[in-house]
């Protein structure tokens, strides 16, 4: 379907999808194997200015919004859920310095983002505090000019390959969620350190990690926002980011889609493509169907945000569900339309299927995304 | 340094089909891109300017549609476009084409390098490089994989040989043709894009170049295709059984008569 693209977001789509049919796809399946970090395809990406697609001009970048970002990463999804989430994370660790970073936070940091000079992460979850927030255990206190963190995050995406990390912590515990802040985190920084590479079920090229913070210390004016407004620039930068990956969901999708029409048309059986036969037509329909609704909705919600910064939460919420309940249902079924191929790593339909589950768990389960969308009505029809 | 880049358009080879009347390549409906080959002249040409200032030149010899492969190489860091076309220029070999190309070269002003793919995948010749050094008379080397520095007004670089490869240096201005070998090419960037979009292509005809019309196009081309045709095959083809051992002593027994 033609979404009447502007001339600007169709070269985006062109990078984009070159980006992914030269450099990611060839390489996918052995960086999945090998659970190796895509440096060079991401080298490549910010060679092509697109790690610049959300800053605004005056530090350095292309000055688009949510969906620009979108057309890239439906792109990158499409190719290899992995490096797109590696890609996606650094704009997730750079949102909280844009939305309520200072002046001059921003003017030190999103222009190395915005090139891809450096690349950012986003460290919110801990052993204790995944969808309840106001567990987070990490604190941050205060010893003259300097913040001194203690506390560890878990399974961080990018831990190890970023530079610049946007780190929640508790500033005052008694307060809640009231009390979290967060702060600019550098890896050299000294008492940061990261873990181990968790051994992942799927998206196996990104990196996850640990981060360790042992009386880190970082100078008071690393601070984002004010002391105590941690939690609300973490909701507004989830809100931003979650159509990124809705996204992911529809690129996976149609991967998916792709894979499964074309051995449908060659793979032959009873003498004709098992194409000709209604059991497989109706799944290959319906995995469109799904598809396509899937593309409809991000893209409808990522033109809203970018409109209408102040109600973002309930269209980020359901674009996210349902793009990425989509990509786990039509993924399964690309498997079965393959069947024994499918389940093959020699064909690329079983990481799919693998990479399509973490869509439904990070940036906020579906479930918890659900409660918000319910939260939202509830308002709303007051 | 001053780098000019030959590129040429050619069908992609993905899509390319022969008309079984004619046996001529049909272009109706085939899509068209860079040569191969000369995105990695290009790429090769953007790393040296990066490395060491300078501008790239693309430059093509070609229909107005050339101007989409030209747009193409701006868009990963070229900095000026020539579109070498006119009627007179259609039906040219390569004996032509390097005339042409040589007499375009001279009015786009001084270069201290030129760089083109190895060779095209529609012609396959190979010739076009060598001969428009031959035409600018300045030094060449092809199938070059590496660049290995620049020294004393010279280039020092790897030429891809059979068994290996040979160190060569040669004094600048010249002439390299480039293998796959020598780089990844990347692809283009948003900003390169939207510079591609609005750079205005200088366009250069057979006046502008100065030519004379008798060397150009097809009366200035000493290649004539009389006939195209698939070649039969003629060959035996016998397949042989049994164990290996069997198998090997059958060979050289089917061999030896030949010795």
């Amino acid at each position: 379907m033609d979404y009447f693209l502007t001339e600007e977001q169709q070269m985006i789509v062109d990078i984009a999808r070159q980006i992914a049919d030269e450099k990611i796809i060839p390489q996918r399946a052995e960086l999945d194997e090998k659970e190796e970090f895509a440096t060079e395809i991401l080298n490549e990406i910010a060679q092509a200015d697109l790690y610049g697609l959300y800053i605004p001009e005056e530090y350095g970048g292309f000055g688009g919004g949510c969906f620009e970002v979108v057309l890239a990463l439906e792109q990158f999804g499409r190719g290899c859920v992995a490096v797109a989430t590696s890609f996606a994370a650094s704009a997730l660790g750079a949102y909280p310095i844009l939305l309520s970073g200072s002046e001059e936070m921003k003017q030190q940091y999103m222009p190395d983002v915005a090139t891809g000079k450096r690349r950012a992460a986003f460290a919110l979850t801990e052993a204790n505090a995944g969808s309840d927030a106001s567990g987070i255990q990490t604190t941050a206190v205060l010893d003259g000019d300097e913040w001194v963190l203690n506390g560890t995050k878990q399974w961080i995406t990018n831990a190890g390959e970023a530079q610049i990390y946007s780190v929640v912590a508790m500033t005052d515990k008694s307060k809640g969620a009231r009390g979290a802040s967060m702060f600019v985190v550098e890896d050299t920084d000294p008492g940061f350190s990261c873990g181990p590479k968790e051994k992942k079920m799927g998206i196996r090229a990104s990196a996850t990690c640990e981060l360790i913070f042992k009386d880190c210390r970082i100078p008071k004016d690393r601070l984002i926002g004010r002391q105590g407004s941690g939690f609300i620039t973490v909701m507004k930068t989830l809100d931003l980011s979650r159509p990124g990956i809705a996204i992911l969901g529809v690129g996976l999708g149609q991967a998916a889609l792709d894979e499964s029409v074309t051995y449908a048309k060659q793979r032959v059986q009873f003498g004709k493509p098992i194409i000709s036969f209604q059991a497989i037509q109706h799944m290959l329909a319906d995995m469109a169907i799904q598809v396509e609704a899937g593309r409809s909705l991000v893209y409808a919600a990522a033109k809203h945000i970018a409109v209408h910064p102040k109600d973002m939460t309930k269209a980020s919420s359901m674009c996210k569900v349902f793009a990425t309940d989509m990509a786990m249902k039509v993924t399964v079924d690309a498997v079965q339309v393959l069947a024994g191929y499918g389940y093959m790593r020699e064909y690329p339909v079983e990481k799919m299927m693998r990479d399509a589950k973490i869509l439904q768990i990070y940036e906020g389960t579906n479930q918890i995304q659900r409660n918000v969308i319910g939260q939202e009505l509830n308002k709303e029809y007051t | 340094m001053n780098i000019i880049v030959c590129i040429k358009q050619v069908p992609d080879a993905k899509d390319v089909r022969l008309d079984p009347k004619t046996n001529t390549m049909a272009r109706e409906g085939v899509e068209s891109i860079m040569n191969p080959f000369d995105r990695h002249a290009v790429e090769e040409a953007v790393r040296l300017k990066e490395q060491h200032g300078g501008t790239v030149t693309v430059l093509s010899m070609g229909p107005p549609q050339a101007e989409a492969i030209l747009r193409e190489a701006v868009s990963c860091g070229a900095d000026e476009a020539v579109l070498v076309s006119d009627r007179a220029f259609a039906g040219a070999d390569t004996w032509a084409t390097t005339y042409t190309l040589g007499k375009a070269i001279e009015k786009t002003g001084p270069f201290d390098l030129i760089l083109c793919g190895k060779q095209a995948i529609d012609g396959d010749t190979a010739q076009v490089g060598p001969g428009l050094a031959k035409r600018l008379n300045i030094p060449y080397v092809s199938c070059v994989r590496k660049i290995t520095g620049f020294e004393n007004g010279a280039i020092l670089l790897h030429r891809l040989m059979d068994d290996g490869y040979d160190e060569v240096e040669i004094p600048l201005p010249g002439l390299l043709t480039v293998v796959k070998e020598i780089n990844e090419p990347r692809v283009p960037s948003l900003k390169g894009k939207m510079k591609a979009k609005s750079l205005s292509i200088r366009i250069l005809n057979a006046e502008a170049i100065e030519a004379d019309p008798d060397s150009l196009g097809l009366p200035g081309s000493t290649t004539q295709v009389v006939k195209v045709f698939a070649p039969e095959f003629k060959g035996e083809r016998a397949m042989l059984e049994g164990t290996v051992d069997e198998q090997v002593e059958q060979l050289v027994n089917k061999l030896e008569p030949y010795l």
